[in-house]
């Protein structure tokens, strides 16, 4: 990596209030880069993670999230919302990379960089 | 020579900090306080009880006028200070006064925020602060039928609606987010909150955004909802946050943010002005609570007496909720990190929950209900970060019992417990009782044990206890039975237990289960809350609110997701027969929205495949208005009756198989059931419509109809076995209801009718369908019942607006790249 390159500054973009998104559910943010899906727990924490499972792909926002991981909708793989990392057996198989996410009073700003 | 102190605020932070100094170096200052409020100093917290008349003002004072005399304290109550001459050193009061500091502190507190909606100046509205505020609501109270609201669902709003309740007045807690105090409690924690306030007589709202305050001749008169609902009262309390009171360090020039900006001595950018308690920011964080204040005194003080050694590093929190008989704690992170997990604990007969997160071997947080006399202990392993790992195994049960067992093998404990000692707590039997009927009639299984005693024979979280008392009397002759196979592993429950209990108990919501059966995780996984969302709709129709959030996706959006992330469409074709006109509504609908595959299934009906879940809902609204409704195709429901032609044109038919089939599809689609449920209905025994590898199979004989149950042709192959044969098709209808109402009371969930019959026995449901026609009867009308509010299109609902977050996504398309 060259030493000089320019470090992307984020740019926090607000996408809705926390409330738009069902409890233990989750909304889509489309991006040129793919679909993000935003999830809110049953605590109520927010993360963001790409909606492609590192299984096959599977839409992880369509899964039913229980504690603070989704259960993939296509074959059940177990991904940690926090890591995007499968868990229990699946361990180690891959990720589905997280996006930086946070809440401002009841705002939910994602981290994007322009271009 | 004395210095100077100057203290403006004569609060928790004030007041404390002066006995700080005094313990320290009481000679070396002249201390000078000025206070807002007209009185002496008072334990603010307090005010909560003094509002629900469990104590008075005199109770609450914290230091009397004696106090301030006693220690040469000069006290200016009701001065409020207007400004501050950080150059002159010197602060002016209100009515003139003016006097000159060394040192000035800034204890100010906070402001309760206001929020700026129409008619929030209103008589009859007020916040919670101090007992102006206790005065101003009691004078409400006492009007005749007062009600009150109170926004916010927090700590102070809280306290504020149960003070009013034990006032009389009818209370409201109107809160923005579906949980309370949702900062400081988990979902489980806040369903048992709002749950024991109701049963304190404050009513709670959640998920209700405020619009307008609406007034009769200048007083409120009642709280307008953005959905319309207006909810009457006379009193309406904001408790919807608090500002940190800066306004005279900003006119001073003082750095502020969120509040005064101090360092870790408390110091302002001014060295000789600090600032204290809620006005105070360290560190960005603006504390409000009180242990944090006790912590910024204790620095100060040794600052202003021993010098500058002395630093604040921040405070970790603690909540506690001060509604009499409502035990709740929270502290730290229960939301934890990566890493994370969760020991959770629950007593249905005690009304417990506990959940304790652990992060790198440590406690990292906790949130307690019903019983939060561990509190200070967890918040104790949590500040310290001590290690956790070697008392795991007990510390959910608290401090006495992991103390007392450190290091002792778990029959040991249980064999030094004394006789008396509880062992369960939901019947209130002891270990003796236990002892002495495993010797006294010879028992030897905790069935047994179960039947004579009752122990763990309720909600059964006792069960591993009961069998270590009968291990150490029997010995060896005893050997730990294997119940049925637990629901999953958030739960040590099987499906007969957790169905039996939700009717017995009436229990209502999925927390209410998990609370009353001593779930194992806070909210339950993906194996569990299914089967919990199906026994409660099947125990409550009309009754329970559907949780789609415990579906999986198919059931939740009404379509089978494919490989790639779309979904396909299978509208229902009542007993496989279609029309020109539907099959042209296919035809447009696939043109229309470009749908890649239309496919005949194997269930004689058409699936348009690799549909974009966006237009599902534009999808549905054509097929329903060619008259079309959704097949369930995706649901734990009735699928397809699949039926011959019959007597309509075949030349061997019976019966009117073909009509057969659309009326028992006509009355029972729309059913959700335990697995899917497949029916077929043959014009006679050739059987064209395969009635013999069904759920449930219907053959047409030349005198009737011969019903048959438990086939299948999927993963495993089964013909059917016969229940029954009748005359009619009224008989036949009843009997096939019957039966599938059955199955629905009491098959475990994802148990099609093949594994039921084999669990329960054919036999069995013979009796109870076929030969006895009152319980058929009632079966029949139960299920009837039912259908009243199920036969309705999920589709249609969706067209019409219901879940429409579901359809679009949360933004409009982003144009940035994630970072
Ligand atoms: C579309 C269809 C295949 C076709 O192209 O014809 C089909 C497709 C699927 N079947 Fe099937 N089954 C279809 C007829 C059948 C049949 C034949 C029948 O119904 O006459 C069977 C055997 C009969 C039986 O059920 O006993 C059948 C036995 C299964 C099974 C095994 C069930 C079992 O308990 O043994 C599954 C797996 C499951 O349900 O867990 C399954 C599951 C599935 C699922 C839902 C897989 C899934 O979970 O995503 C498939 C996706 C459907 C979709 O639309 O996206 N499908 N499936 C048929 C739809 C029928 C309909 O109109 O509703
Ligand atoms: C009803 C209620 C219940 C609470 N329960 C709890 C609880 O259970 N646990 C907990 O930890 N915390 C609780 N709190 C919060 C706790 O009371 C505060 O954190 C604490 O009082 C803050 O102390 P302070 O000295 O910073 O502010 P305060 O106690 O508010 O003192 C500030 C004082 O400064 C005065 N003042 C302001 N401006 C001026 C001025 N210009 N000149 C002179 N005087 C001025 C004010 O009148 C006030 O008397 C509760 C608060 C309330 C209102
Ligand atoms: S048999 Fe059924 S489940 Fe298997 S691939 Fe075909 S449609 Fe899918
Ligand atoms: S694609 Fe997610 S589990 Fe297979």
């Amino acid at each position: 990596m060259n030493a000089l390159a320019p470090v992307p500054e984020i740019l926090w973009t607000d996408v809705g209030a926390v409330t738009d998104i069902p409890r233990q559910g989750a909304r889509r943010a489309p991006t040129p880069q793919g679909v993000i899906a935003i999830f809110r727990t049953g605590d109520n924490e927010v993360f963001a993670l790409y909606d492609r499972c590192p299984h096959k792909q599977g839409p992880l926002s369509q899964g039913i999230v229980h504690g603070r991981t989704v259960a993939c909708p296509l074959h059940n793989w177990i991904i940690d919302l926090a890591t995007g990392e499968p868990t229990g057996a699946d361990a180690g198989k891959g990720c589905a990379h997280t996006v930086p996410v946070e809440v401002r009073d009841g705002r939910i700003r994602l981290g994007l960089v322009a271009g | 020579m004395t210095e100077k102190l100057v203290i403006i605020g004569n609060g928790m932070a004030g007041c404390r900090l002066i006995e700080e100094i005094l313990k320290r170096d009481p000679a070396r200052y002249a201390i000078t306080v000025f206070g807002a409020e007209p009185r002496v100093n008072y334990n603010r917290i307090m005010l909560s009880p003094v509002l629900a008349g469990e104590k008075t003002f005199a109770d609450i004072v914290i230091n009397d006028e004696a106090w301030y005399r006693d220690n040469g304290i000069t006290l200016h109550a009701g001065r409020p200070v207007i400004a501050i001459d950080t150059a002159a050193r010197t602060v002016s009061a209100e009515g003139g006064l003016e006097v000159a500091y060394d040192r000035l502190i800034l204890a100010t507190g906070s402001d309760p925020v206001r929020l700026p909606l129409p008619g929030a100046d209103l008589k009859g509205v007020v916040t919670f602060r101090d007992i102006d505020d206790v005065d101003a609501m009691l004078a409400a109270a006492r009007e005749p039928d007062a009600q009150a609201v109170v926004i916010g669902g927090g700590l102070l709003g809280l306290e504020a609606a149960y003070g009013l309740a034990r006032r009389g007045m009818k209370a409201t807690v109107v809160h923005l987010m579906d949980v309370l105090m949702e900062r400081q409690l988990d979902e489980a924690a806040g369903y048992l909150l709002t749950e024991a306030l109701k049963a304190r007589g404050v009513e709670t709202v959640l998920g209700a955004q405020s619009e307008a305050i609406l007034g009769t001749d200048g007083e409120v008169s009642g709280l307008q909802l953005k959905d319309g609902r207006v909810l009457p009262c006379n009193l309406l309390v904001m408790a919807v946050g608090i500002r940190p009171n800066a306004a005279l360090a900003r006119a001073a020039e003082l750095a502020v943010g969120r509040g005064v900006v101090v360092d870790d001595q408390m110091r302002t950018c001014d060295p000789a002005v600090f600032a204290i308690g809620e006005c105070a920011e360290h560190r960005g964080i603006a504390y409000g609570l009180v242990a944090p204040i006790w912590d910024m005194c204790r620095t100060l003080a040794d600052v202003l007496s021993a010098g500058p050694d002395a630093a604040y590093q921040g405070s970790m929190l603690s909540t506690r909720l001060k509604v009499s008989g409502v035990d709740v704690f929270s502290a730290g992170q229960f939301s934890g990190g990566d890493g994370c997990e969760d020991l959770v604990f629950r007593d249905a007969g005690r009304g417990v929950y506990k959940r304790l997160v652990l992060k790198d071997g440590r406690l990292a947080g906790a949130v307690m209900f019903g019983d939060a006399a561990d509190g200070n202990w967890y918040f104790d392993l949590m500040r310290t970060g001590a290690p956790v790992d070697e008392i795991r195994e007990t510390l959910i049960f608290g401090q006495a019992i992991t103390e007392g067992l450190r290091g002792v093998d778990p029959n040991a404990a249980v064999a030094a417990m004394a006789d008396s000692a509880e062992i369960c707590g939901c019947n209130g039997v002891c270990k003796g009782q236990i002892t002495a009927a495993i010797v006294d009639l010879h028992l030897t299984n905790l069935d047994s044990v179960r039947a004579v005693t009752k122990a763990s024979a309720s909600c059964g979280s006792c069960t591993p206890l009961v069998e270590q008392v009968l291990a150490l009397t029997l010995g060896d002759a005893f050997k730990a039975e294997t119940g049925p196979r637990s629901v999953c592993k958030c739960t040590a429950h099987g499906h007969g237990l957790v169905r039996r209990r939700i009717v017995e108990d009436e229990l209502k919501s999925i927390p209410q289960v998990m609370q009353a059966l001593e779930w194992k995780t806070p909210d339950g996984c993906p194996s569990c809350r299914p089967a919990l969302n199906y026994y409660l709709l099947c125990a409550w129709p009309g009754e329970y609110r559907d949780d789609k959030q415990s579906r999986f996706v198919n059931e939740r959006v009404h379509a089978n997701i494919q490989k790639n992330g779309t979904y396909s469409v299978v509208p229902r074709m009542w007993g496989g027969l279609t029309t020109p006109n539907e099959l042209r509504a296919i035809a447009d609908v696939a043109d229309e929205f470009a749908i890649p595959t239309v496919k005949v299934t194997g269930g004689q009906r058409i699936d348009l495949l690799g549909v974009k879940k966006d237009d599902l809902p534009a999808v549905w609204s054509r097929l329903n208005a060619a008259g079309m409704v959704s097949g369930h195709a995706y649901g734990k429901a009735l699928r397809t009756v699949k039926t011959c032609v019959g007597t309509d044109w075949c030349r061997f038919g019976t019966q009117d198989s073909t009509g057969l089939g659309v009326r028992i599809e006509k009355f029972m689609w729309g059913a959700w059931t335990p697995a899917k449920v497949k029916m077929g209905v043959s014009g006679c025994p050739r059987n064209c419509a395969e009635a013999t590898c069904k759920d449930v199979g219907v053959i047409c004989v030349d005198s009737g109809y011969e019903i048959q149950i438990g086939g299948a042709a999927g993963l495993e192959i089964r013909g059917t076995e016969a229940l029954t044969k009748v005359a009619t098709e009224a008989q036949a209808i009843e009997t096939i209801v019957a039966v599938v109402q059955l199955y629905r009371e009491e098959g475990f969930y994802l148990e099609r009718i093949y594994k039921w019959m084999a669990r329960v026995g054919l036999e069995t449901i013979k009796a109870r369908v076929a030969d006895d026609p009152a319980e058929r009867r009632a079966l029949y009308d139960r299920f009837a019942l039912a259908q009243r509010s199920a036969r309705i299109d999920p589709w249609a609902q969706r067209v019409a607006g219901r879940d429409q977050d579901e359809f679009n996504p949360i933004s409009r398309r982003l144009e940035f790249a994630p970072a």
